[in-house]
């Protein structure tokens, strides 16, 4: 088996034995504080916990299935975020022909456009090509109602939900010398660090949170989770240095820009939710809401990581 | 052999519905009606039934019939092939003056057979900004003349008209959510005008907020 494969075994050997933690973590917790399950917050962690291992799996499996795979996996990924997403905008009849458009062309095009790791184009496409068309498009219709708001709102939601998210699996087309065939291990680092933050996040503030950080926008972040949460994702990034071509501080610095980016992307995210009078985007992953309420701050950090990466080590 | 090819289409289209909308069931507090009932639902979409009918448990979905114009479903054989094989509809002729059968007979009927039934009191897909239009007799009709004690369960599908509006071929994917009320039965000798308001208002309390309200 190649380095690489075997790199990434221990690592989803490693990521499993923190799940089997975590699920035994909340066993134990419903043993003693929710026998009948009625503590919704330790049935909460449970449902999370539970759906964790559902997406290790299927990020696993992606992974072992290579470029394709990744490439497919965050393709749906974009397409579960982008319905969840138009769903809550003001769209009218007058956007049906641009919506399917954003839906069956520029959502293929663009991760087609990545597989084949054609970085001219796909790192503009959505940028220029659909910011400039998708309203063409609306105003053959005639409908003036709002113009300027509906226009604006898919493009958004094609930039977070399609654009940024594709720049997960672009990741895999950098070139960069000694670590060929090892770009996969780059979206593992990327991941864990931005989710573990999420997690990390959410477990400090659990144990030590006391002061509301964003109290209009998001109540349940604290600024003791906050920092707790950013440092331990700085120091395990860090600790993975083994799998990326960094070094341990260049992984740690990396790995603190991913977290504080994942921490905004979370922030932004949750304002365009109150904004719309929804609690949560999606119903998609049990315990945790949406797709989207998942991946905010992946999409956020994903583009920022991947092109530090590509400025810093890449040779294309 | 037919009938095999009309449930394998029933289950595609099924896996459609879910693939596009992410249909999601809201049932009240008691849970799904538990025996036969009559569904009552807003209607502004030809897929509103195939919603109901993704979200309902097998068991129950195999027993639930919906209730659709005749003109509209015997107009081509492939409709006609959806609507009788496929979803068993209950078909009646809505224009008063051609008809040769009493819708209300029809409908009992299949009540009489244990079905439960999808019926759309609007009696017309609702194309106005208004979120309901007046409710037409038909289920005040049903409920008094034949099954006074049937549970009339109020039904509200949200988003449906946004994924597929009227003359429009390509479906946008948007989540959708139906939801399930508590059940309604009418009362003896109630009035017409009285019973239709209680209904409509039933309906009414299902939907959700518009958008953007903020909190």
């Amino acid at each position: 088996m190649s380095a690489a494969g075997s790199d990434l075994l221990l690592l989803l050997f490693g990521v499993g034995g923190v799940l089997i933690l975590a699920s035994s973590i909340g066993f134990v917790l419903k043993q003693r504080l929710s026998p009948d399950g009625s503590n919704a917050v330790i049935e909460n962690l449970n449902a999370r916990i539970n759906a964790w291992w559902i997406m290790v799996a299927l990020i696993g499996i992606a992974f072992l299935a290579g470029r394709v795979g990744v490439v497919i996996l965050f393709g749906f990924c974009s397409f579960a975020a982008l319905r969840e997403f138009v769903t809550l905008t003001n769209t009218r009849r007058a956007d049906h022909w641009a919506l399917a458009c954003a839906f069956f062309i520029i959502l293929p095009v663009q991760y087609y456009l990545v597989a084949t790791e054609w970085y001219g184009l796909y790192s503009i496409f959505i940028p220029v090509y659909a910011f400039l068309f998708m309203p063409i498009m609306a105003v053959f219709r005639g409908d003036t109602e709002r113009f300027l708001v509906r226009i604006a709102e898919v493009q958004w939601a094609l930039m977070i939900c399609v654009f940024c998210a594709s720049h997960v699996p672009a990741l895999l087309s950098l070139d960069i010398p000694g670590y060929e065939d090892r770009n996969v291990l780059l979206i593992a680092f990327l991941v864990i660090v931005v989710q573990l933050s999420d997690v990390l996040q959410y477990v400090w503030g659990k144990l030590f949170g006391k002061t509301k950080i964003a109290p209009r926008l998001s109540p349940s972040k604290t600024v003791e989770g906050f920092v707790g949460g950013v440092a331990s994702a700085t120091l395990i990034g860090a600790g993975l240095w083994w799998i990326t071509p960094f070094s341990v501080l260049q992984a740690g610095l990396l790995a603190f820009t991913i977290a504080i980016m994942g921490f905004f992307g979370g922030l932004v995210m949750s304002a365009i939710k109150r904004d719309r009078g929804v609690k949560d985007w999606g119903h998609l992953i049990g315990g945790h809401g949406g797709l989207i309420d998942r991946l905010d701050s992946v999409v956020f950090s994903a583009p920022i990581f991947f092109h530090l990466v590509r400025f810093g080590w890449s040779l294309t | 052999m037919k009938a095999l090819f009309a449930r394998a289409v029933s289950v595609m289209i099924v896996v459609f519905a879910r693939a596009v909308t992410a249909v999601r069931a809201i049932w009240p507090e008691s849970g799904p009606p538990q025996g036969q009932c009559i569904y009552f639902a807003n209607h502004s979409s030809h897929g509103d039934f195939i919603l109901i009918w993704s979200v309902l448990p097998p068991w129950m979905r195999v027993r639930t019939r919906p209730v659709a114009g005749a003109d509209y479903w015997l107009k081509s054989s492939l409709n006609r092939f959806i609507g009788c094989d496929v979803f068993a509809a209950v078909l009646i002729e809505r224009d008063r003056e051609k008809r040769l059968q009493d819708p209300i007979a029809v409908m009992s009927d299949a009540l009489d057979a244990g079905s439960s039934l999808i019926l759309f009191p609007e009696g017309t897909r609702n194309e106005t900004e208004a979120r309901l239009l007046p409710f037409r007799s038909g289920l005040y009709n049903l409920a008094m003349a034949t099954r006074p004690d049937i549970p009339l369960v109020p039904v509200w599908i949200d988003n449906l008209n946004r994924v597929m509006p009227k003359g429009e071929i390509v479906p946008i994917p948007l989540i959708c959510t139906v939801t399930f009320g508590e059940a309604l039965i009418i009362a003896p000798d109630e009035a017409r005008e009285i019973f239709l308001a209680r209904a409509t208002d039933a309906l009414l309390a299902l939907a959700p907020k518009p958008l953007g309200d903020g909190q």
